[in-house]
């Protein structure tokens, strides 16, 4: 990379352009662009046999068609499965409002790591996704936020210094327009690959959600399946109210290690968003095809100015 | 190769105090002159470390301790212990202490120096009460004005069924949000091992300093190993890979400066060290004493705001 053997002062001059690329008095188009969510296999549309998914928990076959439209949660047993991070936004918004948050990060590889740019542009091309994660601004019941939707799809929705850039750049946004943050989460934890900085992309967003907080602003987490590692030890879990996805995988460290590490079998239902819920650490438990009514029951309870006036 | 070099002066170490104990001994004299310049020969082959070498003397178990750096550096410590919510975590050790008449506020991760501290201070890998605690002690600081010093020295957080139920996640996170926005000086030394959450959780800082054969990673080379080739005997090829010495993080912008170690690693001789690291906190101390608390909060904010900000901009003119 060509950051090696910079001085110091070269360095405070790069930080120098990028904070000064921060438009301030900006009109909020400005920092948004129109965007037609959709997943990118939607648009084949082939003839033939019905196409069938096995639901991730009771292995049932389902049509794919039944369980997309039932938001990916399998009507047999009612596992909430993996969705798409365009379908989730487009379940959560009010049609036609969503636009897409202007924030391109270049692809940067800080180890060489050997074949990791042609696995993210493979990534890239098959989920249709920029990154980890999909942010913009959209209105849930009539009232904005800043939503944000990290993709398992995208290498388990890591985050690395795309991932956490953008989220940072949304939190930003989000305080100076006054917006509420909106966030599902989604994620292995920090990604490998780009080793030291994945770490710091941690204290780069736990920072943002602290500002943005002190100013006021609403955060509304909802933690879906997986929400782990690095991403669980920072803004994940730095909500005013958390909320979580039935059966989620919720944790720190994964339960292999932990089996390792304590030398024993973990108990039923350790790390799911039940568990978190018993110990005090998520605030509703929401399924999915409730999820956008109680996100807009928050919204609305915050939306009048505060007490007292 | 450290690996063998250090088996080398363990066993030429511990002849010289062997032979030593022995008084009015010519033939020990003698062999103990021998032994001494045998040691400085093998000393003299470390000047070349691989990165793999520098995870081995990181973890070394005669590197100091962070009650060493504490009776060196500071005066008058007084211990804090417990988060004053569930338990008091022992591989978090810290407290109240003066620093060349400056009150300050210190603390770190504790590792043993044998099999039975560490059992007893769990290897310096906190649960969430270790990060309670320094948030406590860290929030306290800024009450009283006081300047936060924290010693790095983890193999990362605890991979624990309570640490998780007692919400590990939350607990880091916590001390990252608000770390960032504190109103008092932080300044961090990774002194052994940084790895993962666990060190960050106390290492949001800001001025961060290594000592030279330290090293401070996403997670431990061989977690790394696990995870990218489900293969943690692959961690000599990780530590190649991973960037983790003081050296290329000091080039990635991570770290502010390198404190030097002598030929072979701080143990050979810690007091001179010691002194380097007195010397740079005044100068750090100095520099932070001119900022109002508002500009030192925003210093820390652009600082890991802007950490990587100079790789994004590389990449962009690249593309």
């Amino acid at each position: 990379m060509g950051l090696l053997g910079k001085t110091k002062a070269e360095l405070a001059k790069y930080a120098t352009v990028l904070r000064s690329s921060g438009k301030e008095n900006s009109e909020l188009n400005d920092d948004f662009e129109p965007v037609v969510v959709r997943e990118k296999t939607e648009k084949k549309k082939e003839e033939g046999p019905v196409e069938m998914t096995a639901c991730s928990s009771c292995k049932k076959e389902i049509s794919t068609s039944v369980m997309k439209k039932n938001l990916c949660v399998c009507p047999e047993c009612g596992a909430h499965n993996k969705i798409s991070a365009a379908r989730r936004v487009r379940n959560m918004v009010d049609p036609g409002t969503f636009r897409k948050l202007k924030c391109k990060v270049p692809f940067v590889n800080p180890l060489d790591y050997p074949d990791y740019e042609e696995k993210i542009t493979k990534l890239q091309e098959k989920t249709g996704l920029e990154e980890g994660v999909l942010i913009g601004v959209g209105e849930i019941h009539g009232q904005k936020a800043m939503i944000a939707v990290m993709g398992s799809e995208f290498l388990m929705g890591s985050m690395g210094i795309a991932v956490g850039e953008k989220v940072t750049y949304a939190f930003e946004v989000a305080d100076k327009n006054k917006l509420p943050v909106v966030m599902f989460t989604a994620s292995g934890g920090a990604r490998m690959q780009e080793g030291i900085l994945s770490l710091m992309q941690m204290a780069k967003t736990s920072a943002a959600v602290q500002r943005f907080s002190d100013h006021g602003g609403l955060y509304v987490v909802c933690l879906t399946h997986p929400t782990t590692g690095g991403v669980s030890a920072s803004f994940a879990t730095l909500g005013d109210i958390t909320l979580a996805e039935p059966g989620a995988l919720i944790g720190f460290a994964g339960p292999r290690v932990i089996e390792q590490t304590i030398g024993q079998k973990l108990p039923e239902g350790f790390q799911t968003a039940e568990y978190l819920e018993e110990h005090g650490f998520v605030d509703q438990i929401v399924p999915r095809s409730e999820m956008r009514e109680v996100v807009g029951q928050i919204l609305k309870l915050h939306e009048r100015k505060r007490w007292p006036l | 190769m450290m690996r063998e070099i250090d088996e080398k002066l363990r066993a030429i170490e511990a002849e010289i105090e062997e032979l030593s104990a022995k008084t009015d001994d010519y033939a020990a004299d003698v062999r103990v002159k021998e032994l001494k310049s045998e040691k400085k020969k093998l000393l003299r082959q470390c000047d070349n470390l691989t990165p793999a070498d520098k995870v081995f003397l990181a973890r070394s178990i005669k590197r100091p301790k962070i009650d060493d750096y504490i009776n060196a550096l500071f005066d008058d410590f007084f211990v804090q212990r417990g988060d004053f919510l569930n338990k008091e975590d022992k591989s978090i050790y810290g407290g109240i202490a003066m620093f060349h008449g400056t009150p300050v506020t210190v603390l770190g991760h504790r590792k043993g120096r044998n099999i039975n501290e560490n059992l007893e201070f769990n290897f310096g890998m906190p649960e969430p009460e270790g990060y309670r605690k320094a948030l406590r002690m860290m929030k306290q600081a800024e009450k009283f004005g006081r300047p936060v010093i924290t010693f790095i020295d983890t193999p990362g957080a605890y991979p624990g069924l309570e640490a998780e139920q007692h919400g590990q996640a939350n607990a880091i996170a916590k001390n990252l949000a608000e770390m960032s926005s504190l109103k008092v000086p932080i300044i961090a030394i990774v002194t052994g091992e940084g790895s993962s959450g666990g060190a960050l959780a106390i290492g949001v800082a800001n001025s961060v300093y290594m000592l030279e054969h330290a090293v401070y990673s996403v997670l431990s080379p061989e977690g790394f190993a696990s995870i990218l080739w489900k293969d943690s005997n692959r961690s000599a090829e990780a530590c190649d890979l991973m960037k983790l010495t003081a050296q290329d993080l000091k080039s990635y912008n991570v770290i502010d400066g390198i404190i030097k170690e002598p030929l072979g690693g701080i143990q050979q001789n810690p007091n001179k060290v010691y002194r380097e690291i007195d010397a740079l906190l005044q100068t750090e101390l100095a520099k932070y004493k001119k900022m109002t608390p508002n500009e030192l909060a925003r210093n820390r904010y652009d600082k890991f705001r802007y950490m990587d900000a100079a790789i994004i901009e590389a990449a962009k003119k690249e593309n």
